[in-house]
């Protein structure tokens, strides 16, 4: 029997040096001896590879590509659509639209007659680098204008996963409370904008707008916050400068 | 619910592995996973018991090593840790800071057979 762990294995593999300063004997299960593999390397490095791809593609049309993220009701797609109607004889655009089973929101991005491609994900909770690639091989890239990624309505999922995007557009609509920043910290962390939407129904609800732009900053201290509703319109001239000011910055 | 995404990666990291490698079984998956990741370790756990049935880590064991949140301060030039995204430095107080560790998720080493 062996000494070292006592398995009474019969045939007995030689010892193992599994840790620094000592030798354990391992018994193995017979298949050979245990190796150790020294990988340090990101579980997302295949989904980083396939965003290299993306943003080079990106690059490579002077394409403005914007990951647009938010709570499920946000209001993305209403925003979307009015963007792109507003922006459409401005400059070439197209939306990829993430949406777990139904090509709703692409209808209602088609109405626009902007190019608009549905990626049905399924029970996938977020939108990967690998899926973006495979739709840009159907859906041509706006050349000099903006792409459009609306992902998954999820304030988690999303944030682990690099598009290949120049930007992260987070919307958080007032009726989702304003405990939000802190609740889901990360994808404030990681986002290039906010947009606080629906602002035309903050008289209805109970909404504390001070309290939720000073959670924004101790999360994200400078990071650009634009109120606006995509209903009534207010604030939307501000929201379509920042995109022309961020194609602007592409070309320089 | 990305933690299955994040366990589905690892296994095509360890098939990858086990073409490079040659090894029949994965005895253990050491991961680094940082303090502020996005990541729920339970989640996590509970997905990687389920993903690997049928692979070469069917029966692997998971160690998860949690790696410290540090952050570097921009306002007061000093680096301290923080525990989550709203922390303020701990010297002076701001937000402004820059994660220099605990976002990682990294495979760090296999132990195979």
């Amino acid at each position: 029997m062996c000494t070292s762990c006592g398995c009474g294995h019969p045939d007995m593999l030689p010892a193992v040096p599994l840790r620094p300063g000592g030798l354990v004997h391992d018994p193995g299960s017979g298949l050979g001896p245990v190796r150790r593999i020294v990988l340090e390397q990101d579980i997302l490095a295949k989904n980083a590879e396939f965003a290299a791809v993306n943003r080079h593609r990106f690059a490579a049309a002077g394409v403005l590509a914007l990951n647009l993220v938010s709570a499920p009701g946000a209001g993305k797609t209403t925003l979307l659509a009015r963007t792109v109607t507003a922006l459409r004889d401005e400059c070439p655009l197209a939306v990829l639209s993430g949406d777990p089973y139904t090509a709703q929101d692409a209808e209602r991005i088609a109405a626009t007659g902007v190019p608009v491609l549905q990626i049905n994900t399924g029970k996938g909770c977020h939108l990967d680098a690998q899926g973006v690639g495979r739709a840009l091989d159907r859906l041509p890239l706006p050349e000099g204008g903006i792409l459009f990624i609306e992902n998954v309505g999820n304030l988690v999922c999303p944030v682990d996963f690099d598009l290949g995007e120049d930007g992260m557009v987070l919307v958080l609509s007032v009726t989702e409370g304003e405990d939000k920043p802190l609740k889901y910290a990360p994808i404030f962390a990681a986002a290039s904008v906010l947009l606080l939407n629906k602002v035309d129904l903050l008289a209805h609800v109970d909404f504390d707008l001070v309290r939720c732009l000073n959670d924004v900053r101790r999360v994200h201290a400078d990071l650009p916050v634009l109120q606006l509703s995509a209903r009534s319109g207010a604030g939307f001239a501000t929201w379509l400068n920042w995109l022309r000011q961020r194609c602007a910055a592409l070309r320089r | 619910m990305h933690e299955f995404s994040l366990c589905e990666s690892i296994l095509d990291s360890i098939a990858e592995q086990a073409r490079r490698h040659g090894f029949q079984r994965v005895r253990r998956v050491v991961l680094d996973i940082g303090e502020l990741a996005n990541v729920e370790l339970e989640a996590l756990r509970f997905a990687f018991e389920i993903t690997r049935c049928g692979t070469l880590a069917a029966t692997a064991e998971l160690t998860i090593i949690e790696q410290p949140g540090r952050a570097e301060c921009p306002d007061c030039a000093r680096s301290g840790a923080v525990h989550t995204h709203f922390d303020p430095c701990p010297h002076c107080g701001g937000h402004r800071w820059r994660l220099t560790g605990g976002h990682e998720l990294r495979i760090r080493e296999l132990e195979v057979e």
